[in-house]
Order: structure tokens, then C-alpha cells, then sequence
């Protein structure tokens, strides 16, 4: 029966459809690996036998993992926070509906930074995640858990949100493929907001055909998020096994001329780039003039936003208030007030004790930037920044089809190595950033296996393939055809 | 933290190394006006429903203690 957990969802469905396994067996196999999850992936999985979400449709039944940002009926539901601790929300997510609709069964709810702010899974309100190929590595973020879970074996499949990184750079660090589709494909209702000019769902899985196969089920115009559109001609799955006729531009200020790109991540990204052209490509540099400023921009976007979208964690309609915590423990501390509280000290005592320093440090980056001495200064400039990235990429998609990079600067890192530096952490989004700023769609697939520069065993390296808006299909036809060239089979060793 | 918030700032000022006079700015990056939608009723959920995640639900309400106690 292990065996079912070297598949892919897709060769799985086949088989359920062939009736060469049955759909119960499959889920319960996963069941059973989710249940014995040592990598903290999991906030929440389902019983074996449960018949949660299930459906007739083209998804038979079949397991997945859901990130604890999508609501789910009756299933707690944090961000990753204590503040929405014991949460269960009234009603679900439309992408995790449709995914119902289409036959899944959710398996879990994955562990995530919390609100989906950071890169390592260690913003996380209940614990970290440990990346499966290494215990001693972070798994990336913020769908740390969705990632680590497809590539530990905890779940065949998985989705997760990407708002400056959070489904490529972990999918990198993971060995795994990541999709963050355009912004726009994929309804947000039901998405807790990070930010919501940025936030986008998409697929996390063990190959690019199994990323198409979700895409098709999820995107769609939603009457519930008016930002949503869905994709023309919906998504096909991908066939391509070669790249004639493609010009594909490799981006100086992110390959070349960017700082802090580890040489092991270097090497795997120009064997992929050979690779891309045997497979027939016309490969050339290009120039995104702007993008070495996408951190800055949006760095000020996303904290503002959320500063806003979080201000609705007050203590009154959901989640944790600390009035009573406190009253329980004697107060909180200095300089808060004791316990017979008004509303005010209310409100900040539950947000106190709430929310982790993470963010807390981007609900003061958010206001400030939007208070109104600094608001030319700092979210007015962003914006424009942000204009300025979006014609880089349109000027790029005059003369490429793809544009490609690496994920991540680096492989996965050791727990705890950016923990202090906020910056550095800020920095492991420095080649997906500018995507999520254009609303561009993107894919990770692992590109090979690189040593770490502090030493140790080798890890994978994520190479990320970039479209014009609403070029999914196409992306994903691409990204197949370099994923059959590349051929990477590893999987981490501590599973088994 | 107000070492860190700094070091931040410092780092997002290098935006102000660019010429951004005239540049429109993004705030949304699909080109999406006024999206409509007949003004039809629908039921909404119900009052329990919504009353039932929160912490101290009283009578139909959210109950909050005293703006001024």
C-alpha cells in the first residue's frame, strides 16, 4: 500500500478510475502519514474514513492538504495565529469549495507563518516547520507546512497563498513544484487577507501536471471577490515536451547582478537554462530595471495593507479575547492595564497577546508608511515603484515568452539563521517579489540539488518560470517540458 | 524593535534613488472599473451563525466591555 504515496495525484486518479486502487485506501494511506507527521506540518487533519468535503468529480475523492488561511466550515481555522485560536469558521473558502465540488477531501490544515508573513514557517503561532530533507532546515514560507507535507509524503497535494514568495520559495526549498497563478485567477473570498492588492491562492505539488490539474479546478470569476476573473479559456493540461519557436529572457538584475545568490544555486539554475536550450529555446538576457527595488516597494505595500486588513482582530467577533487570559494570570504585565478593562485596553491587550512580533513589527511598518506626514514618502513612492515594475515586465514580455530565475537566492537555511535579522529574512523574497508586484503569474519547479554554503548534504534548487498575465496554460505547458528535460527524482531522504 | 523598524526603513529609502516624477500610481494591478452586480436580495446567514465564533456572544449581540468603565 506505501507505494500509492510514490505517485503522483494525477497517476493516482488513473488508477482510482481504473479501479486498480480504491479512493478510500488512497486517502486513508495518507491519512495515516499525515497522523504520523513529525515535521509539525499539520495544524489539523482529518480522521481516516472521514467523508469531510467529499464529492463526486474529477478529483475522486482524493486527499488534500488546505493551508490554514482558507476557511473551511466547522474546521479551526488560525493563520498560523493565536489570535484566531479555536476560530471555526461559519462558512468556506470558494477554492477549497470548488475543490469539494470537484470530488477532494481535504486531508489537513497546514502550518504557516503566521497571516502568512515570513519566509521560514517560523512566524508560525504554533511551532515551526521542519523542512524534510533536512530536520535541522526550515522548509521556507509562508506555506511552509503545504510545502514540507507534499514533499515529506504527508499529502499527495497541497495549496497555499503566495503574496510576495509564500507558495514559490517554500515549493523551492521543498523540492516541490509551486504555482502562484495571476492575480485575479483565483478567488480570495474566504482567504484570510494578508494583502489584498497581492494575495493570490495557488497549487503546491509533486509535478507540473498535477499543478494544472488544481488550477483548472479552482480558478474562475467569483461573485463573492469582484478583483476575481478567472482565466479565459479556462486551463489545459500541459503536454509540451520541447521549447522550439520560445524565446525565453533571463533577467540581469536577478540572476547576474544580484547580491547574495549562493554559487550552488548559480550552477543549478545555468545547467536548468542549458536545458531550456536543448529543449529548443531561443535563450537571451534581459533587463528588469526596476526589480532590484521590488523589496523596498513592497515592503511598504504588503505591511500597509495589512495594517489595515488586521485592524478586524479586535477581540469582538472572532477568535481569542485576552480580558479573560488576563483576569486568569493576574494581568499581563507593565504598562497594560489590569483586568477590570474598558474597551480600549480590551482591544489592545487581545492584540498584545495575540499577534507575534512579526506582525506587530509590520502593523507599525504599515501604519507608519500610511500616516499622513509619510504617505507621499512611503506608500505613495511604493506605488509608483510598483508602476515601474509592472511596465519591466511588460517591456521584457514585448521580446520573451518566459522569463526564468532562480526561486530563492538560497537553498533552505538553518533554523533560527534569519530568525534575528528581519532584513535577511526580507531578502529570501528578492526574485519573486517583483512578480507578485506586476501580478504576473509564476511557477517554481526543482531544478537539481545544490550544497548549502554553511555545509552539509545537498538540497534542492527551485528555478522559476515567468508569464505574461493569464498565460497559465502556457506556463505550465513550459514548465512541463523543462521539468521532463530536467528529470529531477530526488526526495528527501528522512522520509520513509 | 525600533533598531530593526529603522534598519527597514533604511533599506525601503533607496527607493527615493529613482526619478518617479509622472509615474502613475498601482494600486490594483488588473484593469478592473466599477464591477456591478444587480442589486438582487439574497438571504444572509443566519444571526447564530455569525454570533458563534465569537467570545461573548449575549443576546443576539456581540457583547464588549464598557468604552468607558
Amino acid at each position: 500500500m506505501s507505494d500509492v504515496l510514490e505517485l503522483t495525484a494525477a497517476q493516482a486518479l488513473e488508477r482510482i478510475s481504473a479501479g486498480e486502487i480504491s479512493a478510500d485506501e488512497y486517502f486513508d494511506a495518507y491519512a495515516a502519514r499525515a497522523a504520523a507527521d513529525d515535521l509539525g506540518a499539520y495544524l489539523w487533519r482529518a480522521e481516516a474514513g472521514s467523508p469531510n468535503g467529499a464529492g463526486d468529480g474529477p478529483l475522486s475523492r482524493a486527499p488534500i492538504a488546505v493551508k490554514d488561511i482558507f476557511c473551511t466550515e466547522g474546521i479551526e481555522t488560525t493563520a498560523g495565529s493565536r489570535i484566531l485560536e479555536g476560530y471555526r469558521p461559519p462558512y468556506t473558502a470558494t477554492a477549497v469549495r470548488r475543490l469539494s465540488e470537484a470530488g477532494a477531501r481535504i486531508l489537513g490544515k497546514t502550518n504557516m507563518d503566521e497571516f502568512a508573513m515570513g519566509s521560514s514557517n517560523e512566524n508560525s503561532g504554533y511551532g515551526p516547520v521542519r523542512n524534510p530533507w533536512d530536520p535541522e532546515r526550515v522548509p521556507g514560507g509562508s506555506s511552509g507546512g503545504s510545502a514540507a507535507a507534499v514533499a515529506g509524503r504527508l499529502a499527495p497535494w497541497a495549496i497555499g497563498t503566495d503574496t510576495g514568495g509564500s507558495i514559490r520559495q517554500p515549493a523551492s526549498l521543498c523540492g516541490v513544484v509551486g504555482l502562484k497563478p495571476t492575480y485575479g485567477a483565483i478567488s480570495r473570498y474566504g482567504m484570510i487577507a494578508f494583502a489584498s492588492s497581492l494575495d493570490q491562492c495557488g497549487p503546491l505539488t509533486r509535478d507540473v501536471t498535477d499543478a494544472a490539474i488544481l488550477m483548472r479546478a479552482m480558478e474562475g470569476r467569483d461573485r463573492c471577490d469582484s478583483t476575481s476573473v478567472g482565466i479565459d479559456g479556462g486551463v489545459s493540461l500541459p503536454s509540451r515536451t520541447d521549447l522550439k519557436g520560445l524565446r525565453f529572457g533571463v533577467p540581469r538584475e536577478l540572476t547576474a547582478d544580484a547580491q547574495g545568490i549562493e554559487a550552488g544555486v548559480t550552477e543549478v539554475f545555468e545547467r536548468a537554462v542549458d536545458r531550456i536550450r536543448d529543449l529548443g529555446a531561443e535563450v537571451d538576457e534581459c533587463e528588469l530595471p526596476h526589480s532590484s527595488h521590488g523589496i523596498s516597494a513592497y515592503y511598504v505595500l504588503a505591511p500597509a495593507e495589512a495594517s489595515a486588513n488586521l485592524a478586524r482582530y479586535d477581540g469582538v467577533r472572532y477568535g481569542m479575547r485576552s480580558a479573560a487570559a488576563a483576569d486568569a494570570e493576574g494581568g499581563l504585565g507593565d504598562g497594560i492595564a489590569p483586568a477590570e478593562a474598558d474597551l480600549v485596553s480590551m482591544y489592545e491587550r487581545t492584540r498584545a497577546a495575540g499577534f507575534g512580533p512579526e506582525v506587530k513589527r509590520r502593523i507599525m511598518l504599515g501604519t507608519y508608511a500610511l500616516s499622513s506626514g509619510y504617505y507621499e514618502a512611503y506608500y505613495g513612492r511604493a506605488q509608483r515603484v510598483r508602476t515601474k515594475i509592472a511596465q519591466d515586465f511588460a517591456a521584457a514580455f514585448e521580446r520573451f515568452d518566459y522569463l526564468v530565475t532562480p526561486t530563492s537566492p538560497t537553498v533552505a537555511f538553518k533554523l533560527g539563521a534569519r530568525a534575528e535579522n528581519p532584513l535577511a529574512m526580507y531578502m529570501s523574497d528578492y526574485c519573486t517579489v517583483p512578480m507578485s508586484l506586476a501580478g504576473v503569474p509564476a511557477i517554481s519547479i526543482p531544478g537539481g540539488l545544490a550544497a548549502p554554503d554553511d555545509g552539509g548534504p545537498e538540497l534542492p534548487v527551485g528555478l522559476q518560470i515567468v508569464a505574461p498575465a493569464f498565460g497559465e496554460s502556457g506556463l505550465l505547458d513550459a514548465a512541463h517540458a523543462i521539468e521532463g528535460a530536467i528529470g529531477f527524482d530526488s526526495a528527501p531522504g528522512s522520509r520513509s | 524593535m525600533a533598531g530593526e523598524l529603522s534598519g527597514i526603513l533604511d533599506h525601503v529609502e533607496r527607493m527615493n534613488e529613482l526619478d518617479l516624477d509622472g509615474v502613475e500610481p498601482t494600486s490594483h494591478v488588473v484593469a478592473l472599473e466599477n464591477v456591478l452586480r444587480p442589486d438582487e436580495p439574497r438571504p444572509s446567514w443566519p444571526r447564530e451563525k455569525v454570533l458563534e465564533p465569537a467570545p461573548d456572544p449575549d443576546e443576539g449581540a456581540f457583547r464588549v466591555p464598557s468604552p468607558q468603565a
